[in-house]
């Protein structure tokens, strides 16, 4: 008895451990409106992403076709995504050099592909509404999400004629919108939670299969248990 | 079907196992390692973890052989061709993440089953060299885990190998050398990528199984211990001559473990097919950016299996300006368990009948483990600094000295509590 009450101070020690671990991360991130299930939303992120990004920034692992999986035609993508040239095999890679890329804007843009999966998709949904207005930068805007410490970053606001330009609050970091662009605020963070929901979609598209067999794998081995239990329990009926 | 076709079916059966037989011991090694093996007849929760770790050995090499198939051990192509698995190949993604869950599920199995071995003492006399070969398997683990973990080619792989290759550089006059052998370099580079794919996916796992044959061909010649910790041999039948709390392997271990099978099964699927990432600990972040040796990661930490080793090097102070006494001290945190069966000299093998003397110190053991484990994985500022009366130094820091204090002391002052330690009377025959 005595030891299993020291077991238990151990693992109460150990549950609160991480509470101890009081984050010191830079910026506040907003809770990004992922949802897998909805179909329409991550067909208008992977508009805005083929229109807007996939200039710059290539998704070098992800095929054209695999947006059959969010309720696409192969026609729809033909007509509506794809370059000219483009295959509906094909990756999502740009035409950019890296080279090039690096003379432009001192670094390459990254590629896409798992980009959610190495920042987590709120970072993404703040980061994409978070550019204000700097004038004494060298594109002229700039991101604490990006740079909590000097609120550098070397993309542009490739948006910014649908969000307008927002200003900061030096102090507090706080944005606000000083000119509005062609889309309202809400209209605008519905358009980045759809992006944000297709490049998370984007960085593992196996993931609704996977949570999805999973179930059912779930199940079998379930029943396994239980069979090996009773089988067990059949042996051993002599032993104890 | 007949009865006559029965037994000519049963004859076509027993004259091939005595044809084999004649030219391969194959029922006497059925006999001597299943069938008339007699295992204590007391294991509790914790005897599952030994199946288990050969079960996790077999999904390893299994989903490993599959990987290679598609992955391309080159700077240029290692990341995408993971990614091509996770995408392209059919069934990739789950071939790479039961290979990925079963890296961390392989530790903790092989964590509780080291635990139970301390716990009961199956480390004494007579069962001090499967203890050695269990060491060695736990050294050659650690060595495959570091080798594979550099292969995805991803932020944390790549300077997770150029820290742990660098710690070499801190041995006294041969270390540079040895590190730049270690990755055929100056830097870690295509030229490692190659050769730790080599040591990953050939040299170890024959290391491996090599060591894991020897572990049970010694547990099966001594025989198994328990939670009593007594010798079942010690009392046998007189007719038989088989131990009296002894049954047989199979079939009473054989359905047993499949339950522990089972049980596991449920667990690992339920990480790999709704959080194979486990927040991050078995698949890290930053690892799904691709290795970059121009960037340095602002926080770079050894996945969670590493960490208590890592913290040890972390929390040893350098000394005359080199790391070396950090190294040392982090190799001897994993060696020092090799030494267990001579330190130990308690009069009694398990637990269940130390006295409260020896249970504080391994309670104190399993904290210090766990804390060092936890330290490891976060900056050492997380829990800020100590005021100027400290000198100011990181809190986290000093915790972390403790407990190497601690965690060291558990072995040094073995020899002294543990016969010191009022234990209470061994029971003749197993119990419960």
């Amino acid at each position: 008895m005595k030891t299993k009450n020291i077991f238990k101070k151990v693992l109460l020690v150990l549950a609160l451990l991480p509470i101890l671990a009081i984050a010191n991360e830079g910026a506040h991130l907003d809770k990004a409106p992922i949802d897998a299930s909805n179909k329409e939303s991550l067909q208008r992120g992977a508009r805005t992403f083929v229109n807007y990004c996939l200039n710059c920034h290539s998704a070098n692992y992800m095929r054209y076709n695999r947006l059959l999986e969010i309720g696409l035609t192969e026609q729809q993508i033909k007509d509506n995504l794809l370059f000219a040239g483009d295959k509906v095999g094909d990756q999502m890679k740009v035409a950019m050099s890296k080279a090039d890329a690096k003379k432009w804007f001192g670094v390459a843009p990254p590629d896409l592909s798992v980009e959610v999966r190495a920042r987590g998709a709120d970072w993404v949904y703040t980061y994409l509404r978070g550019f204000y207005r700097d004038n004494t930068s060298s594109t002229g805007w700039g991101n604490c999400v990006f740079d909590p410490v000097n609120c550098k970053v070397s993309m542009p606001h490739v948006l910014y004629e649908l969000q307008g330009e927002q200003k900061i609050n030096h102090e507090t970091h706080e944005l606000t919108l000083e000119s509005p662009g062609s889309l309202t605020v809400s209209e605008y963070d519905a358009l980045i939670g759809d992006l944000t929901n297709y490049l998370t979609f984007m960085s593992e598209p196996a993931k609704q299969q996977r949570n999805h067999l999973g179930w059912f794998v779930l199940l079998f081995l379930g029943v396994l248990f239980v069979l090996t239990y009773k089988l067990k329990k059949a042996y051993w009926k002599d032993i104890h | 079907m007949s009865d006559k076709k029965k037994l000519v079916l049963a004859d076509v059966l027993n004259c091939s196992v005595k044809w084999v037989d004649d030219r391969f011991p194959l029922t006497s090694n059925v006999k001597a390692h299943l069938t008339e093996y007699y295992a204590p007849k007391n294991f509790n929760f914790w005897y599952f973890f030994g199946s288990l770790a050969m079960l996790v050995l077999v999904l390893q090499i299994v989903t490993g052989i599959f990987l290679t198939m598609h992955y391309k051990p080159d700077a240029e192509l290692a990341f995408g061709s993971v990614e091509y698995i996770m995408r392209d190949v059919p069934w990739g993604w789950l071939i790479r993440y039961m290979h990925s869950t079963g890296a961390s599920m392989f530790f903790i199995v092989v964590y509780m089953h080291m635990f139970r071995g301390i716990i009961y003492g199956s480390y004494r006399n007579p069962r001090e060299l499967i203890w050695l070969f269990g060491v060695a398997i736990f050294l050659a683990l650690m060595g495959e885990a570091f080798f594979g973990y550099l292969l995805p080619w991803g932020q944390m792989s790549y300077w997770g190998a150029q820290v742990i290759v660098n710690l070499f550089s801190a041995i006294p006059f041969v270390g540079p050398d040895v590190s730049e052998w270690l990755r055929g370099d100056y830097l870690v580079s295509d030229a490692t990528l190659n050769r730790f794919f080599a040591f990953h996916v050939i040299a170890l796992p024959f290391v491996l199984v090599g060591l894991v044959v020897a572990h049970l061909i010694a547990l099966h010649e001594v025989g198994s211990n328990n939670p009593d910790g007594i010798e079942i041999k010690k009392l046998k039948d007189k007719v038989t001559g088989i131990p009296l709390d002894g049954i047989p392997f199979h079939p009473y271990y054989t359905v047993k473990d499949l339950v522990g099978v089972a049980v596991f099964l449920i667990v690992f699927s339920a990480i790999l097919f709704f959080a194979p990432e486990m927040g991050g600990y078995f698949l890290e972040a930053n690892n799904f950016v691709p290795a970059n040796p121009l960037v340095t990661p602002a926080h770079i930490a050894p996945v969670w299996y590493f960490t208590p080793y890592y913290s040890v090097l972390r929390a040893v102070p350098p000394i005359l300006n080199s790391q070396f006494p950090g190294v040392a001290a982090m190799g001897l945190s994993v060696m020092v368990f090799a030494l267990l069966p001579w330190l130990d000299k308690g009069a009694v093998k398990s637990i269940r009948y130390r006295g409260a003397l020896y249970k504080k110190w391994l309670a104190a053991f399993v904290v210090s483990f766990l804390v060092l484990g936890y330290l490891g994985t976060v900056p050492s500022t997380i829990w800020g600094q100590f005021g100027g009366w400290m000198g100011g130094a990181d809190r986290a820091t000093v915790v972390a000295r403790v407990a190497t204090v601690v965690y060291f002391a558990f072995f040094i002052l073995m020899p002294w509590y543990t016969k010191k330690d009022k234990t209470l009377p061994v029971p003749e025959r197993v119990t419960g």
